[in-house]
C-alpha cells in the first residue's frame, strides 16, 4: 500500500464520521455556555479558512494575501440571500435556504477567485502577494460602497443559522476535499507547480490549470466560511475583512507549516484560542501577536508542526 | 482652467511626498529584493518625533520659524535614521539568507508591531494629535490660484532632496557601492564592498527621507496618529512599483504621477470614495501589463 | 511521406542584442541517439529550451512529427512526446522520490478532480497502476529502494538519474538529456551509457544528449552535432567529428594563435 494514500484509506469514512459527530454534538449545544459555543464555532470557521488558504499558499505555493476578500464575497452574498428570501418562506425550509445561501456565497467567491487567479498567473513571490493584497482591498472598497449590503455601516440582522453542526460538518468536508484533491496523481501537480514551475510544465503539468484551480477552490471554501461567519455574528462590516484578517489566516497557514493540513488545523485552533487565553492581556494582544509573527519567521518559518518535510501527506 | 491648475499644484505637492517615501521603498528593494512594509511606519515616527521635539526646540528658538523647523527636522531625521538602521539590524539582517517571502512576512510583523505599540496608551495613544506649526504659513495668490507656502516648501524640499540623492547615488563611493550591491550582491562583496555597511546606509538614507516626508505630510494633515503612515505608505509603494521598483528616477516619477492622478480623481465627485480602490487597481494593472514599471527593465529567468 | 521526429529549420533565437542560437538545422529520426556538443555558452541548453517550448524561436521553424511547435506551451509539447532533464537539477524537492515520478505521470492520467474526490474503486485501481509503473521505472535505474525518501536528500548522482526516470514517466518519443553525466565517476558514467542505450531500445525513443564528457558522447551517440557561438559548425558520426578540424579548433584553439609571454 503506498504511503501517501494510506492516510486516506477510508478518508470518506472519516469525513462522514466527522459530519455525524458534529451534527450530534450540535443537538446538545443548547446545554453549552453561549460564550464558549461562540468560540468553538469561530474555531470551525477558522479551520475552513486556514485549510482553504493552505491549498493556495501551502500546496500550490502561490502566496495569497487577499483571502479575506473571498470570505467577504461569500459572507455578504449568503447574508443577502438569507435576508431577502427567508421572510418569504416557511421556517421549516430554513436549513435549505441556509445551504443554498452558503453555496451561492461559495460559488460567487469562487468566481472572485478565478478573477484573482487568472491575472496573477505570471507573478511570483512579492509581486503575487501584493497583487492579491490589492484584490482583497478592492473587494473591500467595493463592498464599502455598495448600498445594497449596507456600505460602510454594515449589514445587520442576519439570522443566526450557523450551528456547531453546520460549521464542523462543513469543516470536515473542506478538509476531505482539499486533502483528497492533493493526494492523488492529479493532485501531485499542485506541489510540483509549487516546487518548480518550469520543471512541472516540462513534465506535462499545466501550471495555469493548477494555479487557477487552487485559487478557485480555496476561494470557494473561504466563501463558505464567510457565509457561516455572517450567520454566526449576525452582522457584517467591510472593516472586518481587511488586510489584517487576511494576515490572520496567513499566519495560521505558516504556523501550521505550509502544505500540512493537520498542522494548519491545529494552528487554526491555537490561534483562535490565543486571544481568549490572553484575555487579561487584551491591551497588549495585538502587540504580542505581531511579535509572534516576527519570532515565528525568525525562529521557525517552517511552522510548528513540520517534523519531516514531506508535503503531500496530510 | 483655474481648477485644473489648482489641482495640478495640489497634485505636485502630494506627489512630492509620495516620491520621497517611494524612494525609500525602491532603494531597499534594490539592495535587498524585498518590500519593507515597515517603511511607512518610519514616516509616522518622524512625525511623532517632530511632535515631541517641537515644544523643546520652541523654548530655545520660537516656532514657527525656518530655523526652528530645520532643527526639529534634523533631529527627527537623525532619530529615524537610527531607527531604520536598528530595524534592519534586528529584524532583517538575521534573515538575509532566507527566502524572500519569510522576510516579507517579518516586515509585515514589524510594521504591525510598531503600529500597535504606538497605539498603546503608554506610548503615543491611538487618538489623533494636532501637529504643531513648524513653519510660518502664508497663502500666495496668483490670479484665482491659491498656493500655500507649505506646498511650496514640500516641492522645493523634494527637489533639493532628489538632487542630493542623485548626487549621492551617482557621484559618491557609497552611492556607487549601493548600485553595485543592487546589481549583484555576491560580486560586490567579492570586490571588497562591505555589504552590511551599504545595506545599513541604504536603510538609513531611506528612513531619513521617510522622516522628512512624514513631517511634510503632517504639516498638511489634520493631525497625526499611529496609523497615519499606512495610506501614504501604500500609495508610495504603488508609486514605486509604477515607476519600476528598484529604479530611483522611477520612484520619483511614479510618486508624481500617482499624486496627480489621485488629486484629480479626488476632485471628481463620486470617484473619491473609490480612491483606495483606484490606487490598487493601478497597481494591479501595472503588475499585469508592465511588471517592470514605467522605467524598469524586465529580467528573464534562466532555465 | 515520413517526417523526421524532430526537425529544426534555421531555428534562431535572439535575446535583445545577443543571438544565442543562429540558423540551426537539425533532423532527428525516431529512435536515434544524437549528441549535441560544443564549448560552454555555445547555445546547447538554449537549443533544448527552444525544442521544449520554454523559449520561442525568434526565426526559423521547429517541427515535431511534421507539426510546428510555434506557440505551443511546454506542457503541451510534453503531451506530444518531448521530455527533458535539466542542466541544473530541477527535481520537485519536497516530494518523495516516487512522487516525483508519479507527478510526471499526471499527464496520461484519465481522471481529474472529480475522481480524486470520489475515490471509487476505479480510482484506486488506477493509482495502483501508477505506483506499479513508477516502481518499474525506478527499478531500471536502481532507485526503487529510495522511493519514499525526500528527493533532495539523495546523493547527486542519484538525483540526476531520478530526473531521467521522471522524464521517462511522461512516455516521451524524444528524450532530451542535459549533461546527464555531470558529476559522475567513471563507473557511474559506464552504467549511465548502458542505461541510456537500454531505455532507448526498450521504450523505442529517440534521445538527444548534451554532454561535455567525450567518452560518453563518442561512446553511445550515433550522430553528433557541434555548436559554437550558437552556430552549427559540424555534424556527423563520432569518427567524423573527432577528425573535423573546425571542431578541434573550437575546443582547443587553432595553431596560429600566438603564445602570450608572461612578463617576469
Amino acid at each position: 500500500m503506498s504511503s501517501s494514500s494510506s492516510y486516506l484509506t477510508g478518508a470518506k469514512r472519516w469525513m462522514i464520521a466527522g459530519i455525524v459527530l458534529a451534527v450530534v454534538v450540535s443537538m446538545f449545544s443548547a446545554q453549552f455556555n453561549r460564550y464558549h459555543l461562540g468560540i468553538i464555532v469561530d474555531i470551525g470557521i477558522n479551520i475552513i479558512l486556514a485549510v482553504s488558504l493552505n491549498l493556495i499558499n501551502g500546496h500550490t505555493g502561490q502566496f495569497s494575501l487577499g483571502h479575506a476578500g473571498f470570505m467577504a464575497v461569500g459572507g455578504y452574498t449568503a447574508a443577502k440571500i438569507s435576508l431577502v428570501v427567508s421572510p418569504m418562506l416557511p421556517p421549516a425550509l430554513q436549513p435549505l435556504i441556509f445551504l443554498v445561501a452558503l453555496i451561492a456565497g461559495g460559488l460567487l467567491a469562487a468566481l472572485a477567485g478565478f478573477g484573482v487567479g487568472v491575472p496573477s498567473l505570471r507573478l511570483k513571490g512579492d509581486y503575487l502577494a501584493i497583487v492579491t493584497l490589492g484584490f482583497g482591498e478592492i473587494i473591500r472598497v467595493i463592498v464599502q460602497n455598495m448600498e445594497a449590503v449596507g456600505a460602510a455601516s454594515g449589514l445587520k440582522g442576519i439570522p443566526k443559522y450557523t450551528t456547531l453542526g453546520w460549521t464542523f460538518g462543513l469543516a470536515a468536508v473542506t478538509i476531505y476535499f482539499v486533502t483528497s484533491l492533493v493526494n492523488s496523481t492529479y493532485g501531485r501537480g499542485f506541489i510540483a507547480v509549487s516546487d518548480d514551475e518550469v520543471a512541472a510544465s516540462s513534465m506535462g503539468i499545466n501550471p495555469v490549470r493548477y494555479k487557477v484551480t487552487a485559487f478557485v477552490t480555496g476561494a470557494f471554501f473561504a466563501g463558505i466560511a464567510g457565509g457561516l461567519y455572517a450567520h454566526h455574528k449576525q452582522f457584517l462590516s467591510p472593516t472586518g475583512f481587511d488586510f489584517l484578517k487576511s494576515i490572520d489566516i496567513v499566519v495560521m497557514v505558516i504556523l501550521g507549516g505550509m502544505g500540512r493540513t493537520a498542522g494548519v488545523v491545529v494552528a487554526a485552533i491555537i490561534l483562535t484560542l490565543l486571544p481568549e487565553v490572553l484575555r487579561q492581556f487584551s491591551e497588549y494582544r495585538m502587540i504580542i501577536y505581531s511579535l509572534l509573527i516576527i519570532v515565528l519567521m525568525m525562529a521557525r518559518p517552517q511552522g510548528l508542526f513540520t517534523w519531516n518535510r514531506k508535503k503531500g501527506a496530510a | 482652467m483655474d481648477w485644473l491648475l489648482q489641482q495640478l499644484i495640489n497634485g505636485l505637492a502630494l506627489g512630492s511626498i509620495y516620491a520621497l517615501i517611494a524612494l525609500g521603498y525602491t532603494m531597499v528593494y534594490g539592495v535587498l529584493r524585498f518590500i519593507n512594509f515597515a517603511h511607512a511606519d518610519v514616516l509616522m515616527l518622524g512625525a511623532y518625533a517632530a511632535y515631541f521635539l517641537a515644544p523643546a526646540v520652541n523654548s530655545v528658538i520660537p516656532l514657527p520659524s525656518l530655523t526652528g523647523a530645520v532643527i526639529v527636522t534634523l533631529i527627527s531625521v537623525m532619530i529615524c535614521t537610527g531607527i531604520g538602521i536598528l530595524i534592519e539590524f534586528l529584524a532583517y539582517r538575521p534573515l538575509r539568507k532566507r527566502p524572500r517571502l519569510t522576510v516579507l512576512i517579518t516586515a509585515i510583523g514589524v510594521s504591525l508591531f510598531i503600529e500597535f505599540t504606538c497605539q498603546h496608551s503608554a506610548v503615543f495613544g491611538a487618538d489623533t494629535k494636532p501637529f504643531p506649526q513648524l513653519l510660518p504659513e502664508h497663502d500666495y495668490h496668483f490670479g484665482g490660484l491659491v498656493v500655500s507656502s507649505n506646498d511650496l516648501v514640500v516641492v522645493v524640499t523634494t527637489l533639493l532632496l532628489l538632487a542630493g540623492l542623485w548626487f549621492i547615488v551617482q557621484r559618491t563611493k557609497m552611492g556607487t557601492a549601493m548600485r553595485a550591491v543592487s546589481h549583484n550582491q555576491q560580486a560586490a562583496a567579492l570586490m571588497g564592498i562591505n555589504i552590511n555597511r551599504i545595506i545599513s546606509f541604504t536603510f538609513g538614507l531611506g528612513s531619513a527621507l521617510a522622516a522628512i516626508a512624514g513631517i511634510l505630510y503632517a504639516m498638511k494633515a489634520p493631525g497625526i496618529d499611529p496609523l497615519m503612515g499606512v495610506q501614504p505608505g501604500l500609495r508610495a509603494f504603488i508609486a514605486a512599483v509604477l515607476g519600476g521598483i528598484g529604479n530611483l528616477p522611477g520612484a520619483a516619477l511614479g510618486g508624481l504621477i500617482l499624486g496627480l492622478l489621485e488629486t484629480f480623481a479626488g476632485g471628481i465627485s463620486g470617484l473619491s470614495n473609490y480612491r483606495d480602490g483606484i490606487a490598487f487597481a493601478i497597481l494591479i494593472l501595472i503588475l499585469l501589463f508592465k511588471p517592470a514599471g514605467l522605467l524598469g527593465k524586465a529580467t528573464v529567468e534562466k532555465v | 511521406m515520413s517526417h523526421p521526429l524532430l526537425k529544426l529549420d534555421h531555428a534562431t533565437i535572439r535575446f535583445g542584442g545577443l543571438t544565442a542560437v543562429s540558423k540551426f538545422n537539425l533532423e532527428v529520426q525516431p529512435c536515434e541517439l544524437i549528441g549535441l556538443i560544443g564549448p560552454n555558452g555555445a547555445g546547447k541548453t538554449t537549443a533544448f529550451n527552444m525544442i521544449t517550448g520554454v523559449y520561442q524561436a525568434t526565426e526559423g521553424t521547429i517541427h515535431l512529427n511534421g507539426r510546428s511547435i510555434a506557440g505551443v506551451k511546454p506542457h503541451d509539447l510534453t503531451r506530444q512526446g518531448i521530455a527533458r532533464t535539466f542542466q541544473n537539477i530541477r527535481l520537485f524537492g519536497s516530494l518523495s522520490v516516487i512522487d516525483n515520478v508519479r507527478a510526471a505521470m499526471q499527464l496520461h492520467c484519465k481522471h481529474g478532480i472529480s475522481a480524486s474526490l470520489w475515490r471509487g474503486a476505479r480510482f484506486k485501481a488506477h493509482e495502483k497502476e501508477v505506483e506499479t509503473r513508477a516502481l518499474e521505472l525506478l527499478d531500471i535505474f536502481k532507485l526503487a529502494d529510495t522511493r519514499d525518501e525526500e528527493a533532495k536528500s539523495l546523493p547527486y548522482g542519484d538525483q540526476r538519474r531520478l530526473e531521467i526516470v521522471r522524464a521517462l514517466a511522461t512516455k516521451p518519443k524524444l528524450l532530451l538529456l542535459d549533461e546527464p553525466a555531470a558529476g559522475m565517476n567513471p563507473t557511474e558514467k559506464e552504467e549511465l551509457m548502458h542505461l541510456i542505450r537500454f531505455i532507448k531500445d526498450k521504450f523505442q525513443i529517440a534521445v538527444m544528449l548534451v554532454e561535455h564528457d567525450m567518452t560518453v558522447v563518442m561512446g553511445i551517440c550515433e550522430r553528433i552535432a557541434v555548436l559554437e557561438y550558437g552556430i552549427k559548425i559540424a555534424e556527423g558520426t563520432p569518427q567524423q567529428i573527432q577528425r573535423d578540424p573546425k571542431v578541434i579548433a573550437a575546443y582547443l584553439g587553432t595553431e596560429t594563435e600566438k603564445e602570450v609571454p608572461i612578463d617576469a
